[in-house]
Parts: structure tokens; C-alpha cells; sequence
């Protein structure tokens, strides 16, 4: 019998032809769009799962010729999702919404959600691969489920996926992941898929016009002013909010003291953004927090792996040294820009994606 | 893999005899009814000729007080904006229930809110029937209409249509009731019952989707919808759809012929599922009333999962049902139908209605019943509450 997939599809290029592939891979393959959130205008193009993507998504899977489904997250995301996301920034943190989405609804309630469909596996567009590996050394010839970057290393997106471990990856089939962008375009076009043209879609899905600020103003009523300071703690002016800025902007802080100067740091206790030179964003030592294994947590410490700050970060070589309650050091070998409270730090060994946790403070 | 249609409330496949009925209408006899020519009589005797049998069946006095509209939805708007437009000058208030079809509540939002008509919902019981005595209770001098439906989409639950309406006469006021479910399935008089509006949708009875008829008694007051040429008395401008209009009576004709023998062998269907599902699965409960409900219609909650994983798992299976309406499908809010009959919603959103109809079979049945469980019982494997009532039953002992 054919193995059955539950494919979320977004109504983007990759995960209509992450169907696709599975489709003449010989997969019986099953379309679901999630509804996540309510949209209270009309959408604006790049923006993710708006009712024009849910059509999108059903026409796709009409052309490809598999059933496709609606399914309503919205409560759920509400709850881990959106709330995490305006509770860190009012803590003075730049959250990363996607990954916890990822471990929480796509490959946590939608996973199980598959199961209990009868579904052998769940599929998205994500460009990351999972290679099956079996130690054939160990005396109960373990197999093991790898998380590695995607084929198209600019297109890469194994950074929101650390979260991943041995209990779901085997579970998960990502087929974008062996292919390059422009092939998947491509291949879009030969198909005559809709969403062959269709633009990128990088912001956060459920902010409109890629502006969290805006989105912040609706959910929290009470953003207090406060100082901006020097990293000597001299009063330069006044900013709207901590909520508003994040580290390394150096645009909209309203000062001019003749060079350029960035938010080198929140402090939400204080209510106060530290702004500074850019050589005061260079920082080589942080914490880790909420830290997740892949595979399992490294053998010895402190280990050296290479470190990814941010999604567009290039990763960089760094000792972890482990510590209690899934916590770690991390000392980068050299110094590098805007470590970011509240993004994650994710580990790689090669191309292979060891774990990661969320950046709590620089040392 | 062979497919099992039970959702026969949402829409009905066109009876064979129904598009006989219609075929010539299409091509052979296509002249506008309101041609003077030979073209336009024998299309005006078409639907004059359906006219009247559908004033036949419904107990109409007079064939004249049949509307042919496009659907049901337009009906009831007919009838709810047509009322209140024509009683506008008494600054009006319209009585309700909390268990209408959107295409009555939107309406009545909709002159809520652009004109101030004052709207009250009435409450239901925990079966779904709406008490008359509030009705009564309802009633100020102002009252225009008053509009309850005959039986509800979702959970089946027939209302209390005769003492509504008689009250209703008693203080003169227009009593509007929204038919859609019962037309074809039970028989009713309009006249003895004392209902001046009526909503009937022809694609619920086995005549295409498109088809509806608004019943007006006669020496109702009512305004048009739709402005245009003198057809329908006035009342709805628009060329006649006289293929569908000919299918629409054809259909009400071969549910009346059939009506007795139908009615009992579905009601003997839904009872074998209903036994089946509470006998065979655990944490069930049939929402609606036991007795007052329409025989084809059958609202299951399933404790501790949701009803869109059981239709996508019945549909991977290839059976068709629904949660509620299909005109809401798509969100998780749970019915509003359920939540005003009080059904919490973590029950309610576990609910999935199965509605049957002239090609369900007892092998259909026997099928659904050897394959719900196993749907249902993986499901809730998976399900987090299912997790958490392990758990609290685990911390109890």
C-alpha cells in the first residue's frame, strides 16, 4: 500500500511543489492548509496563509490532483505562538516567531494531527534534509534521524528546524531540501503551477505590511517611554518604547551625536535602550537557554561547534560549554555582531544541525 | 474506493425524473415567459403549471402566493428585509431565534445595524426548540415579524410551528418560517399551520441548486428585493428560470409520491447508526431533540476530539459528512446552533452531523459503523485532550 502524506501547504511555491514531488515520488499525498490567524484587512502580497493563500493552496492542489483540507490553528497559534511573540518583546527580546510554530503547531499538533489520520508521515516546503543513518558500530545498530541543510545553501532553512529530535524527524519528509530554488522555480513553471511567479515570503506571517510595530501597538496598549542612554549611562534622549527597537538598529532612534550609533542593548528592568558605536555590538560571549538536541546532547563539553545567531547569520566557530536545565555558554573564537536576546543560537557540525536554544544575555 | 454520501441537508444530487423533467426546457422550449408569442405561452404554461402544483403541496390557497426566487437564502432574505422595508415607518422590531440559518440572522444584522430595526433572539431549550411563551413574551406593538425556522439544519430539532404561528395571528403579526430542511420531507399545510412567509430550497429535495421559492400569503405586506421588469406579481423582477422552476416542482412532486415509504426506511437507517455509534463508541451523545427532529438527520458529538479530523479521516475513507454548516466550514468556531442549545464547546467541536437521504443504503450504514470506530479511536490516541483526561483520571486514583 502507498505510504500516506499529510503535506501543509502554504500556498507558496515550495510546499506546492514539495506535493508535487511526493506525488510522483508514489506517495499518496493529502493537502492541508492551516488557518492561523484572523485577518482583519485585505492582505498585502508576500503574506503567508491570508485567506488568498488558503485559495491559492486549494487551486494548487486541484491542478496537482490531490485532496486538500482547511484546518484551524488559530487557537493554538494564538496561545504559543502570537502570545510568545508580544510577551518577548515586551520583555525587550526580538522573538523569533517561526521556530517555536515549527516545534509547536506544524511538527507538534499538526504531526500528531497526521498520525491521527493515518498518515505515515508529515511534509513540508522547508528546505532542510533528514538523512537516515544507521550505526552499524553500536551493538543494537541504532538508526539515527540527521537534520542537515538544505541542497541550496542560500536558501537554507535547517535554523528554524533545531527544535526537531529523534522522536519527530523520522516522521518528516522535507523533498525541497534536495533541490535548488531555481529548480523548484522551474519546475513550477513547467507544471504551469499558479504559484510558479509568485514573490517570497520572508516577513512574519501574521504581521501585516512587515510591521511589528504596528501589530505590538494592537496588543499591548501600555508601551511606556523611556531613556535612551549611553553605554556609560549618559541620557541622550527618549525612545517610544523598548518594544520598538531591537539590537543593531541604528535607523529611527532620533539622535544625532555626530557618528553612527546602535542599540547595542535592552534593558527591560530599567526601561532603557543602550545605544552605541558598532564595535560595541561585537560580543564573543553569551547564554543559552531552552536548549534541544537533534540527535542527542554532545558527549563531552565544553565542545566546539559552529554557531548561527540569526537566520542570516553566517555561523561562526564557537566553544559550548553545557550547563544545567538545558542551558549552555557559548564563547565565539571571535567576536561577532548583535547577539540578539531572544533569537536562537543553533549549532552545526558541518552541514548537520546539532540543537540550538534562545540567546538569553550577553556575557 | 467507493464513495458514501451523508450529507444530504447540505445539498442533494438532481433526481433522474427531475432533469427529464428539465431537459427539454433548456433548448427545445426556450422562449421568454413573458413573450407574447407561442415561444412565451408554452414556457408560461411550464411555470404556471409548476406554480400551481407547488401551491398544491404546500397548502397554498392560491397558486399566486408561490414566489419562484433563486435559492434559499434569497427567500429568507425576501422575506426579513422585504418585511421590515415595508413596514418601515413603524420604526420595527423583528423576533428571532438564536438558532436561525445565517441567511436569517445576517439579515437581521444587516437592518440592525444600517437601520436600527430592533432584532430579539430568541433562546432554545437544550433539544433546540424555542419555548412559544417567550415568543409571546417577546411581543411589543411594534413587533413586524416574527421568524422561527420549521426544523434546524444542524441538529434536526423541529420547532413548535403551529402554536408560533398562532400567536403570531393573534397580534397580527407576519410569521415568517425558514422551511429549507423540511420541505420534501414531511408534509405540512401552510394555510392550516397560519404561516405567511415560507422558505423552500429546491436542492435540498433533488432539483438543482438555484432553485427556491418564497410562499406569500396573500395580503402580506412585502417589498421586493429586486427591482425591474412587472414579473412574479411585482415581486421579483427577473426572467423566470423556467428549466429549474419545471425541476423544482417536478422534485416537490416525486418527494410527496415517495414521502411515506422514504420517511420510514431513513428514519430506520438513522436509528441503526445512531444505535450503532453510542453502542460502539465510547463518549457519545446525540445533540437534538429525541423525538421532534427530522427523520435524516443525525448531530454526534465525539467527547475529546475534533470534528474536522473525524470528516477529513471519513473523507480519506470516502464518506462525506459535515460539521454543522457548510456554509462555516473552515473554522473551528464551534456552532452556534450547539452553543445556544448549550453544548459546551470543547463537546461541540467534537460534534459531526450525518444527513441521509434516497441513495443511502443499510450497507452504507454498516460500512460507517465498522469504520467510525477505528477513526474515532486513533484520533483520540493522538488528541491532547484525550491526553489530559488520562491524565486527571490517572491523578484521581
Amino acid at each position: 500500500m502507498k505510504k500516506k502524506v499529510l503535506v501543509l501547504m502554504s500556498g507558496g511555491i515550495d510546499s506546492s511543489l514539495a506535493a508535487y514531488i511526493l506525488k510522483k515520488s508514489g506517495y499518496e499525498v493529502i493537502g492541508c492548509t492551516m488557518r492561523l490567524f484572523l485577518c482583519k484587512k485585505k492582505s498585502s502580497e508576500k503574506q503567508c496563509c491570508s485567506p488568498d493563500d488558503i485559495n491559492e493552496a486549494q487551486r494548487t492542489a486541484q491542478q496537482l490532483g490531490i485532496k486538500h483540507y482547511v484546518i484551524d490553528k488559530r487557537r493554538v497559534f494564538e496561545k504559543y505562538v502570537i502570545e510568545n511573540f508580544v510577551s518577548e518583546y515586551m520583555r525587550g527580546r526580538t522573538p523569533n516567531p517561526c521556530i517555536i510554530c515549527n516545534v509547536k503547531i506544524k511538527f507538534g499538533e499538526m504531526l500528531k494531527f497526521a498520525k491521527g489520520l493515518g498518515c505515515d508521515f508529515l511534509a513540508t516546503g522547508h528546505y532542510a534534509r533528514i538523512v537516515r543513518q544507521s550505526e552499524v558500530r553500536s551493538p543494537k545498530s541504532e538508526v539515527k534521524y540527521l537534520l542537515k541543510k538544505g541542497v541550496d545553501e542560500t536558501k537554507d532553512q535547517s535554523y528554524f528546524l533545531y527544535g526537531l529530535n529523534q522522536k519527530n524527524l523520522p516522521h518528516i519528509l522535507f523533498p525541497a531540501g534536495d533541490y535548488k530554488k531555481p529548480e523548484i522555480r522551474k519546475l513550477a513553471k513547467k507544471l504551469k503551477l499558479k504559484v510558479a511567479d509568485k514573490k517570497e515570503s520572508q516577513e512574519i506571517c501574521f504581521v501585516e505590511d512587515a510591521d511589528y510595530r504596528k501589530f505590538l501597538e494592537r496588543r499591548l496598549p501600555q508601551i511606556k517611554p523611556g531613556k535612551i542612554v549611553d553605554t556609560l549611562g549618559k541620557v541622550l534622549g527618549t525612545h517610544k518604547g523598548i518594544s520598538y527597537y531591537t539590537i543593531g538598529q541604528r535607523h529611527g532612534l532620533g539622535i544625532s551625536v555626530g557618528y553612527s550609533i546602535y542599540v547595542v542593548k535592552i534593558d527591560a528592568e530599567k526601561n532603557e535602550i543602550v545605544v552605541g558605536k558598532k564595535e560595541e555590538l561585537l560580543n564573543k560571549e553569551f547564554l543559552v537557554q531552552d536548549i534541544s538536541w537533534t540527535v542527542s546532547p554532545p558527549k563531552k563539553s565544553p565542545f566546539i561547534a559552529n554557531v548561527r545567531i540569526r537566520y542570516k547569520h553566517k555561523e561562526s566557530k564557537a566553544k559550548i560549554y553545557l550547563m544545567k536545565n538545558k542551558t549552555a555558554k557559548v564563547i565565539f573564537e571571535k567576536p561577532q555582531l548583535s547577539i540578539t536576546p531572544g533569537q536562537s543560537a543553533v549549532f552545526y557540525k558541518k552541514d548537520i544541525v546539532l540543537g540550538g536554544g534562545i540567546i538569553a544575555y550577553v556575557v | 474506493m467507493k464513495k458514501i454520501y451523508l450529507d444530504y441537508n447540505a445539498t442533494t444530487p438532481v433526481h433522474p425524473e427531475v432533469l427529464d423533467a428539465m431537459l427539454p426546457y433548456f433548448k427545445d422550449f426556450y422562449g421568454n415567459p413573458s413573450s407574447v408569442h407561442s415561444f412565451g405561452q408554452e414556457t408560461r404554461k411550464a411555470v404556471e403549471d409548476a406554480r400551481e402544483k407547488i401551491a398544491k403541496f404546500l397548502g397554498a390557497e392560491n397558486p399566486s402566493e408561490i414566489v419562484f426566487t433563486s435559492c434559499g437564502t434569497e427567500s429568507n432574505n425576501f422575506a426579513i428585509k422585504g418585511t421590515a422595508f415595508a413596514n418601515k415607518d413603524k420604526n420595527c422590531r423583528i423576533i428571532t431565534s438564536t438558532i436561525e440559518h445565517h441567511s436569517v440572522i445576517e439579515p437581521c444584522e444587516y437592518l440592525s445595524k444600517k437601520f436600527g430595526v430592533d432584532v430579539t433572539y430568541l433562546p432554545v431549550d437544550k433539544y433546540g426548540i424555542v419555548n412559544p411563551d417567550d415568543v409571546k413574551k417577546s411581543i411589543t406593538e411594534k413587533t413586524v415579524l416574527i421568524s422561527i425556522m420549521y426544523a434546524n439544519n444542524e441538529v434536526g430539532t423541529i420547532q413548535p410551528i403551529e402554536e408560533i404561528a398562532k400567536i403570531a395571528k393573534e397580534k397580527s403579526i407576519t410569521f415568517h418560517t425558514d422551511a429549507v430542511q423540511v420541505v420534501g420531507k414531511i408534509p405540512f399545510n401552510v394555510k392550516k399551520t397560519g404561516i405567511d412567509l415560507l422558505s423552500l430550497s429546491g436542492h435540498k429535495f433533488y432539483a438543482p441548486k438555484g432553485s427556491g421559492v418564497l410562499y406569500v400569503r396573500k395580503g402580506t405586506k412585502l417589498h421586493p428585493l429586486f427591482h425591474g421588469g412587472s414579473h412574479e406579481k411585482n415581486r421579483r423582477a427577473g426572467t423566470e428560470n423556467v428549466p429549474y422552476i419545471v425541476g423544482l416542482a417536478k422534485a416537490l412532486e416525486i418527494a410527496h409520491r415517495d414521502m411515506d415509504k422514504e420517511s420510514k426506511r431513513i428514519l430506520a437507517l438513522r436509528q441503526k447508526l445512531e444505535k450503532g455509534i453510542l453502542e460502539k463508541i465510547k463518549y457519545t451523545q446525540i445533540n437534538g431533540h429525541p423525538e421532534k427532529r427530522i427523520y435524516n438527520t443525525s448531530n454526534i458529538s465525539f467527547n475529546y476530539i475534533e470534528g474536522e479530523g473525524i470528516l477529513m479521516s471519513l473523507d480519506l475513507e470516502g464518506f462525506a459528512a459535515s460539521t454543522g454548516s457548510a456554509c462555516t466550514s473552515g473554522t473551528l468556531e464551534p456552532s452556534h446552533v450547539l452553543s445556544a442549545m448549550g453544548v459546551p464547546p470543547e463537546k461541540a467541536q467534537g460534534s459531526v452531523r450525518f444527513s441521509l437521504g434516497h441513495y443511502t443504503t443499510e450497507k452504507d450504514i454498516d460500512k460507517l459503523l465498522e469504520i467510525l470506530p477505528k477513526i474515532v479511536e486513533r484520533l483520540r490516541s493522538m488528541s491532547p485532550l484525550w491526553e489530559d483526561r488520562i491524565k486527571s483520571i490517572k491523578n484521581a486514583k
